[in-house]
């Protein structure tokens, strides 16, 4: 019998949270993110949720606030998206270098201009290189358990570094589905109580995000970075803490989708990994070797478990919501670099998908793994319209 | 010198934390020489890392030394010398 209740993404990713017992959520309005933080503030409300709820003018506040929290020694929430990841770009950054193990929901949306609230990927894409981890959920059962995890995975003491579980906006907050949340119980025997390893407290004063000059600063980055490095054990390991305690399998690294002996490996972040599973599944009908890699963990990016998982195959077909304009997309040209000067040099195509908000379809799916397989592409758009002018271009 | 995570330190970490390090175009010199003991060196140093209690008794802390040269200029009787780091090691 299928475990769960049929629940609303946002109400089952605020109820997630609650699981972890915050002490302090800070967050800011926007769509379409906003669902989760309105489910939030009337658990409070109702007292439902024992949490100082603290509403502030912006996003930059939010940031700054769960930061300052944090550095209290408590666990914090927080939860943005698009322009508000962006506003609070400078205080993410902050967050990872002051290392506090902040976990922020991003409802994964398009970048303006033009104004656009639908999803894709470029707002997570821009912030990679702050020093979060970075997980993305498919579904919102993988979300709510993501936040779970990535609690425990950020508060770890061989880790210190915040979290950004990422959502794709409406796909998942705003959709039903049927999630399995553990007991309280539960969820307190997986993840136990934060304990920090310094914490601001007037009696026994701590300077924290003092300044560092060029003799130091490097050293700083150095940390993060070898941290990042070594993390990624740790998250296979909360992987498997979690499927002992809660009897099934969720996070991790990557979820390979009929990869193993497949000669096409489509590589994919996200909720259009379930898109693409599907077109998968009818091209193996078709007698074709087709598979899907779903990344989870993004940052830090998994490059032995990558070139180990993906060496094998002869195309890979990176299909993204996001793009680096005047380059190609982020993950194709990563997934390039880890085969770069390796024996397994299996042909990367990239391809650009979905961005606004355009569905992403099995057919879309299809034919980005047909062109692959004829040529290597560097990067290209899926669904680009021919009807419409484009002054400049074809106009 | 230890880096926290997060370069967390106690208060009173400029006392530990030796900003010295920016220091370029040279250091200061005191001759000994000419001194006059007139404490403008000590009074014009923005970073307040010149010491001394009389006529040639004055130095510079170079753990805090940004070599800016303001005590050079400023001494009455040339008393004081930039040098290159170098030329000092040399």
């Amino acid at each position: 019998m299928l475990k769960g209740r049929m629940i609303q993404g946002c109400r089952a990713i605020a109820e997630a949270v609650t699981l972890c017992r915050p002490k302090v959520i800070s967050a800011y309005p926007i769509t379409p993110q906003t669902l989760i933080v309105e489910e939030l503030a009337s658990m409070v409300a109702e007292g439902e949720l024992k949490t100082e709820f603290i509403n502030v003018e912006g996003e930059h506040s939010a940031a700054s606030l769960v930061l300052g929290a944090s550095a209290t020694g408590v666990r914090v929430f927080t939860a943005t998206s698009s322009q508000g990841l962006l506003y609070m770009a400078e205080v993410v950054f902050n967050i990872a270098g002051m290392r506090l193990p902040v976990v922020m929901i991003n409802a994964n949306r398009s970048v303006s201009a033009p104004l656009n609230i639908w999803t894709d990927q470029q707002d997570s894409m821009s912030v990679r290189d702050s020093g979060w981890l970075q997980l993305y959920a498919e579904n919102n059962q993988e979300a709510c358990d993501l936040i779970l995890q990535a609690y425990k995975i950020a508060e770890d003491h061989r880790v210190m570094l915040p979290v950004m579980v990422c959502v794709d906006g409406f796909v998942l907050p705003h959709a039903f589905e049927v999630v399995d949340l553990p007991t309280q119980e539960d969820a307190d025997a997986f993840l136990p109580p934060y304990q920090p390893l310094y914490r601001l407290d007037p009696d026994d004063p701590y300077t924290m995000g003092a300044f560092a000059e060029p003799d130091k600063y490097m050293e700083t980055r150095y940390m993060i970075q070898r941290t990042m490095e070594a993390s990624i054990p740790i998250i296979e390991e909360v992987a498997s803490d979690f499927k002992r305690a809660f009897g099934r399998p969720s996070g991790g690294l990557f979820e390979k989708y009929r990869v193993d002996d497949a000669s096409t490996v489509v590589v994919a972040l996200g909720s259009m990994a379930g898109t693409i599973k599907d077109a998968v599944d009818e091209l193996r009908n078709r007698g074709e070797s087709v598979g899907v890699l779903r990344l989870i963990t993004y940052r830090p990016l998994p490059k032995e478990a990558l070139y180990e998982a993906l060496k094998g195959a002869q195309n890979i077909v990176v299909m993204e919501k996001a793009l680096s304009l005047g380059n190609s997309a982020p993950v194709a040209t990563e997934l390039r670099s880890v085969f770069h000067g390796r024996p397994a040099s299996p042909r990367i195509s990239g391809f650009v998908i979905g961005l606004g908000g355009r569905d992403v379809t099995v057919d879309d799916a299809k034919a980005a793994i047909a062109r692959a397989q004829q040529q290597l592409v560097d990067m290209e758009f899926i669904g680009i319209r021919t009807d419409l002018e484009l002054e400049g271009i074809n106009a | 010198m230890k880096i926290t995570l997060g370069t967390v330190t106690r208060p009173g970490g400029s006392r530990v934390n030796k900003t010295g390090a920016w220091r370029t175009a040279g250091k200061p010199h005191f001759l000994q020489k000419n001194c006059i003991g007139c404490d403008l060196c000590t009074l014009s140093c923005p970073e307040g890392c010149i010491f001394g209690t009389g006529q040639k008794t004055y130095y510079a802390n170079e753990d805090f030394c940004k070599g800016c040269g303001i005590c050079a200029n400023v001494c009455p009787v040339h008393d004081i010398e930039m040098k290159p780091e170098e030329a000092e090691d040399a």
